[in-house]
C-alpha cells in the first residue's frame, strides 16, 4: 500500500502525517487526528453530515482523498469557535431549537457558515439552496432556517 | 397556574456539546485493542443453509473470530413473538439476514474476511406479497411458528403471525342504517427511518466477566433484554450504555448488531465494534410496514358516521419484530377520533420474505389513518358536505369513549381541526389546480412503565436517575425541568443519568410518544417524594411544623420567619452524615388505568393504553397536470398536547414529524425487485431536503389532561400521522382524483388523470382464501 507523507492545514494548525493514498479526508480527521466532530452518515457523498470547509467552501470529506487536500485550508466544526466563545451561528442554533439529535449539526453549521461568509445578507431562498446538500431528519429544517437567518442579522 | 420552569423553552441541556462537535456518538468511541466486526448477509430471500465454510476466512491474517449460529446459544428474541435468531439458523428468510460475523483487526480485514466465507444455500420458493402469503398454499416462512414464545395470546395461522380484531355494536345493522356507503382499498409502502446516524454497537467483556455494551439505541433495557434472552446471559451480567444517539424514530428500539458484537467479544476477549453501513441500514434495518387496507364507511345523509369496517394487512417481512403491535395498534386507532356506533376493524400481521419491518413513528397509525381519512373525504364529496364540517360533526368530545370504552376527558380534536383548517385558509378562494385537504389524528402517550429516582447529593445538588432516553427530542431537558419545578433548583444543578442500565431504574423504550406523559409522571412523583422528605427533615431539624415550611432558591425556611431555614446543601449533608440517610425520592409507575373493556377485543397484543392525544393536519397543494408534480404550498399541523412543558421542543416534534410525513406521502419508498432492495442509498431513497420545505404552521392546542404531569400529554409520533391523507385529500380537491397508493408520485398522478389507476384485487384474493 502506497503511503505519502503530507501536511494538512486544519483549523489553522498544521498536522504532519503519513497516510495511504486511498485514505479519505474524513477517515484522517476522525481516526488519525481524533477530530470526531465531523461525522460519517453514508460514506458516499449523499447526506452532507461529513461537510467540512475547504478554502471556505463546503465539501464532502468522505469523497476527498487526504492526499488531494494538502496545502489547502480546512475548517472542521472544532475550528468554528475560538476557545470558549460560541460562533453566532452556534448560539443561534441553540437559541432557536435547531438541534435535536445533533448528528447533522456540525455539517449544517459549516455549510451555513459558508453561505453567510459569502453573503452576510443571505435571504431565505439562498439559505435553503445553500443547505440543500445537508440532510436533516429530525427538525424538518424549519428551526434551522430560523437560526441561520437570525445569525445573518447579527 | 404560574410555573417557574414548566412551559418555558429553556436551552436544551445537550445543545452546547452538539453544536461544538464534542458530543460523542457510538462511532466516536474507541477502546484499546478494539476489533472491527462485519456481518455476512444472505443473498437469497428464502433458502436452507446447507453448509458454511469458514476455513479460507479463518486463515486470513488479522481475523480473530468468525461465528455462525452453530457457535452461539439457540436463543430467539422479539418484542411480541420470539422468532428471530441472532444469526440465521437452518434457513434464511430475507436478503440481508445475518448468516455469519467476523471480528478482525481493522475494517478492511473484516470486509475481506466476509468475502472469503463460503455459504452453500438450497433455494426455497419465496413469497413477497402479503396477500399471496396469506393463502393456505403459500410457502411457509416460519414452520415452527406455533412453538415460538408469544408475550400475548396471538391468533395465528400459516404466515399470519397475529390477527387482532375490534368489534363494537353490529356492523351489518349499522350499514343497513347508512344512507351512503363508501368503500375502497388502499396501499402503503415501505418507509425507512433514515436517521442520520447509522446504528452500531461496541461490546466487551470486563475483567469481572460482565458484558458491557455501548449501543446507539432508543432503549438500553431492551438491548439488555435481547442480549440476555438470545445469548442466555443473566441481566445481572449485562450493562448497556448509550452515548448520544443520532436519531431513531423507532428504528433503534430493537437490536440489530448488539448480540453479534457480544458474541464476538466473548469469543475474542477484546472489544468489538460494528457500525452498519448506510446500505445495510436500507437493506437490513427495520423500516415501516407496507400495508394493504380495505375499508368501508357508512354515513347518514347529514354526515353522521354510523358504521365502519376495515381489514388492514401489514407486511411484517421475515420476522415479526414489532409487527403484531403495529397491526394491533394501527387497527385500534383506525376508528379515528370520532363517534362510530358500529365497527369491526381487523389487523393482520403477515410474514413475507423481505426485510423485517418494525417500529417507525406512528406504529401502524399512519397506514390506517391514510385509509380512514381518505374514506371520510370520499363520503363528504358524494354528500356534498364540507370535509371539515363532516369531521367536526362526528369528532369526539370530552366524556366520549375510546375504542375499548375508556372515558376520555382531555379531547382537543375540534380545536385542532378548526385551527389547522384556518391556518391553510380553508374558506378562501382556490387557484387553478389548487386544493386543500385535512386529516384528523388520534394516538396515545401512556404505555407501560417508567421508574425514577431523585437523590439529594451531599452538597444539595440533585441526581435524577431515569431510564428515559433522549434521542434528540429533548426528554432529558423536560425531565430536568420537572425536577427543577418541584424542587426549586436550577436545571444546571440536576445531574441527569438516563442512558445506563446500571445507573437508571427500569423503563421501557423511548417509544409510543410516551416520555412526557408516562416518564414525566414518574419523574414528577419521584421529585415530589424527595421534596416531602426534604421538608420532613427540615421540620425535624428546625423543630417546626412541616406545613409552615416553604422551598425557594434551594432553601427550606419558615414561611413567616424566613431567617429560620436550612439550605439544600445543609440538608444534603445532614442527611448523608447525621440523620436519616440520603434522601432518595422514588417512583415506579406502570400505566394500568383506565383498563380497556376487552369484550370486543381479540388478539390485541397490549395491556392498557391511555394519554390519548389528538391532532389535525391540513395542507394546500398545487398539482401540475402535465408533470404530475405536487407542490405543497403551505401546511398546518395542530396537536393537542395537554400542556406544552417546552413549547419549542413541541414545535420541533411537530415540524420534524410533518416533514417526515411529506416524505412518506410524496417521495420516499424502499423499492424491491423480488426480495432485493434496489435503492439502498440516499441517492435513490429521497428524503425531504431544505428547498422542499413549505411554510408550516405549528399549532399547539392544550386540552389539559388531569392525569398527565402539569396536564401534559405526548407528541413524538402524531406529527407524521395525518400528512399523507391530508395531501391525498388536497389532491382530490385540486384535480378530482383519489390517490389510493402511497407514495403519491408524479407518475401515479398522471396515471390517475388518464384514468389508468391500478385497482388492488382485494375482494378476489380474500374470497378465495377466507
Amino acid at each position: 500500500m502506497q503511503r505519502s507523507d503530507i501536511q494538512l492545514d486544519i483549523n489553522g494548525k498544521t498536522y504532519s502525517i503519513s497516510v495511504p493514498s486511498q485514505r479519505t479526508l474524513l477517515e484522517v480527521l476522525r481516526e488519525d487526528l481524533g477530530l470526531t466532530g465531523t461525522k460519517e452518515g453514508c460514506a458516499e457523498g449523499e447526506c452532507g453530515v461529513c461537510t467540512v470547509l475547504l478554502d471556505g467552501l463546503p465539501v464532502r470529506s468522505c469523497l476527498l482523498l487526504a492526499v488531494d487536500v494538502r496545502g489547502r485550508k480546512i475548517m472542521t466544526i472544532e475550528g468554528v469557535s475560538p476557545k470558549g466563545d460560541l460562533h453566532p451561528l452556534q448560539k443561534a442554533f441553540i437559541e432557536h431549537g435547531a438541534i435535536q439529535c445533533g448528528f447533522c449539526t456540525p455539517g449544517m453549521i459549516l455549510s451555513a457558515k459558508a453561505i453567510l461568509d459569502q453573503n452576510p445578507f443571505s435571504g431565505e431562498e439562498e439559505i435553503r439552496v445553500g443547505l440543500s446538500g445537508n440532510l436533516c431528519r429530525c427538525t424538518g429544517y424549519v428551526k434551522i432556517f430560523k437560526a441561520v437567518q437570525a445569525a445573518a442579522q447579527r | 397556574m404560574e410555573y417557574q420552569y414548566i412551559g418555558k423553552s429553556i436551552p436544551k441541556v445537550d445543545s452546547t456539546q452538539k453544536v461544538n462537535g464534542t458530543a460523542q456518538y457510538i462511532n466516536d468511541l474507541s477502546f484499546p485493542n478494539m476489533l472491527w466486526g462485519k456481518v455476512l448477509r444472505s443473498i437469497y430471500p428464502h433458502a436452507e443453509i446447507v453448509h458454511i465454510d469458514k476455513s479460507k476466512a479463518e486463515r486470513l491474517p488479522g481475523v480473530k473470530a468468525i461465528i455462525t449460529a452453530q457457535d452461539i446459544p439457540d436463543g430467539r428474541y422479539g418484542p411480541f413473538i420470539k422468532d428471530e435468531p441472532v444469526l440465521a439458523r437452518g434457513k434464511v428468510r430475507y436478503i440481508g439476514e445475518p448468516v455469519a460475523a467476523v471480528a478482525a483487526i481493522d475494517r478492511e480485514r473484516a470486509e475481506e474476511a466476509i468475502q472469503l466465507i463460503e455459504v452453500e444455500y438450497d433455494e426455497l420458493p419465496p413469497v413477497f406479497d402479503p396477500l399471496e402469503a396469506m393463502k393456505s398454499d403459500a410457502p411457509l416462512i416460519h414452520e415452527e411458528l406455533s412453538s415460538y414464545f408469544c408475550v400475548f395470546p396471538a391468533v395465528q395461522e400459516g404466515n399470519i403471525c397475529s390477527h387482532t380484531t375490534f368489534v363494537e355494536g353490529d356492523v351489518q345493522k349499522g350499514f343497513k342504517e347508512a344512507d351512503l356507503i363508501v368503500e375502497e382499498t388502499f396501499k402503503t409502502h415501505m418507509h425507512h427511518q433514515s436517521y442520520m446516524e447509522p446504528s452500531g454497537a461496541i461490546a466487551m467483556v470486563d475483567p469481572s466477566g460482565k458484558i458491557v455494551i455501548y449501543s446507539s439505541t432508543q432503549a438500553v433495557f431492551i438491548t439488555q433484554s435481547r442480549v440476555a434472552e438470545s445469548l442466555k446471559i443473566p441481566m445481572s451480567k449485562i450493562r448497556v450504555i448509550a452515548p448520544n444517539i443520532g436519531g431513531g424514530f423507532g428504528g433503534k428500539i430493537e437490536t440489530n448488531v448488539q448480540p453479534i458484537c457480544v458474541a464476538l467479544a466473548q469469543r475474542t476477549d477484546f472489544p468489538v465494534k460494528i457500525i452498519l453501513t448506510r446500505e445495510e441500514e436500507f437493506t437490513a434495518g427495520r423500516p415501516r410496514h407496507p400495508s394493504i387496507l380495505w375499508g368501508r364507511l357508512g354515513v347518514k345523509k347529514d354526515g353522521t358516521f354510523v358504521a365502519k369496517e376495515m381489514i388492514n394487512v401489514f407486511d411484517t417481512g421475515a420476522y415479526a419484530d414489532d409487527g403484531p403491535g403495529v397491526a394491533g395498534f394501527g387497527s385500534l386507532m383506525a376508528r379515528g377520533p370520532y363517534r362510530v356506533p358500529h365497527f369491526k376493524i381487523e389487523g393482520y400481521c403477515v410474514y413475507t420474505n423481505k426485510v423485517k419491518t418494525g417500529a417507525f413513528r406512528g406504529f401502524g397509525n399512519p397506514q390506517t389513518t391514510f385509509a380512514s381519512e381518505s374514506l371520510i373525504d370520499m363520503a363528504a364529496k358524494e354528500l356534498r358536505i364540507d370535509p371539515l364540517e363532516m369531521r367536526l360533526k362526528n369528532a369526539l368530545d370530552p366524556g366520549d369513549q375510546s375504542v375499548g370504552k375508556q372515558t376520555l376527558y382531555s379531547v382537543g380534536i375540534k380545536e385542532c381541526l378548526e385551527k389547522a383548517a384556518q391556518a391553510v385558509g380553508w374558506k378562501e378562494k382556490k387557484g387553478k389546480n389548487r386544493g386543500r385537504g385535512i386529516a384528523s389524528i388520534n394516538h396515545i402517550s401512556g404505555l407501560l412503565t417508567v421508574s425514577a429516582l431523585v437523590r439529594i447529593n451531599e452538597d444539595g445538588t440533585i441526581a435524577l436517575q431515569v431510564g428515559t432516553m433522549d434521542i434528540g427530542q429533548g426528554s432529558d431537558t423536560i425531565m430536568a425541568q420537572i425536577v427543577a419545578e418541584e424542587l426549586k433548583v436550577p436545571v444546571e444543578e440536576i445531574n441527569i443519568i438516563s442512558r445506563d442500565t446500571d445507573a437508571a431504574p427500569y423503563t421501557w423504550a423511548t417509544s409510543a410518544s410516551r416520555l412526557t406523559y408516562t416518564g414525566g409522571h414518574a419523574v414528577r412523583m419521584a421529585a415530589i417524594d424527595a421534596r416531602e422528605q426534604l421538608l420532613s427533615l427540615a421540620a425535624q431539624q428546625l423543630d417546626e411544623n412541616k406545613e409552615d415550611l416553604i422551598i425557594e432558591n434551594k432553601r427550606v425556611f419558615v414561611k413567616f420567619s424566613p431567617d429560620k431555614g436550612l439550605t439544600f446543601h445543609q440538608l444534603g449533608a445532614i442527611s448523608c452524615w447525621v440523620k436519616g440517610g440520603q434522601i432518595i425520592g422514588k417512583s415506579s409507575f406502570m400505566v394500568e388505568k383506565p383498563p380497556f373493556d376487552r369484550s370486543g377485543f381479540s388478539g390485541f397484543p397490549f395491556g392498557t393504553m391511555t394519554g390519548y392525544i389528538f391532532g389535525a393536519q391540513a395542507v394546500e397543494v398545487e398539482v401540475d397536470p402535465e408533470t404530475g408534480k405536487v407542490k405543497v404550498i403551505r401546511g398546518a399541523s395542530a396537536h393537542d398536547v395537554g400542556h406544552a412543558i417546552h413549547p419549542q421542543n413541541v414545535e420541533g416534534q411537530i415540524e420534524g414529524g410533518f416533514v417526515q410525513g411529506l416524505g412518506y406521502a410524496l417521495s420516499e419508498e424502499i423499492v424491491f425487485d423480488g426480495g432485493k432492495v434496489i435503492n439502498p442509498s440516499f441517492a435513490d431513497y429521497k428524503i425531504p431536503i431544505a428547498p422542499d420545505i413549505p411554510p408550516i404552521d405549528s399549532i399547539i392546542v392544550e386540552a389539559h389532561d388531569e392525569t398527565g404531569p402539569y396536564g401534559a400529554k405526548g407528541l413524538g409520533e402524531p406529527g407524521l400521522v395525518g400528512v399523507a391523507p391530508a395531501v391525498a385529500n388536497a389532491i382530490s380537491d385540486a384535480i378530482g382524483i383519489r390517490m389510493k397508493d402511497l407514495p403519491i408520485t408524479p407518475e401515479k398522478i398522471r396515471d390517475g388523470l388518464k384514468g389508468r389507476q391500478v385497482t388492488i384485487p382485494w375482494k378476489e384474493i380474500w374470497r378465495k382464501n377466507y
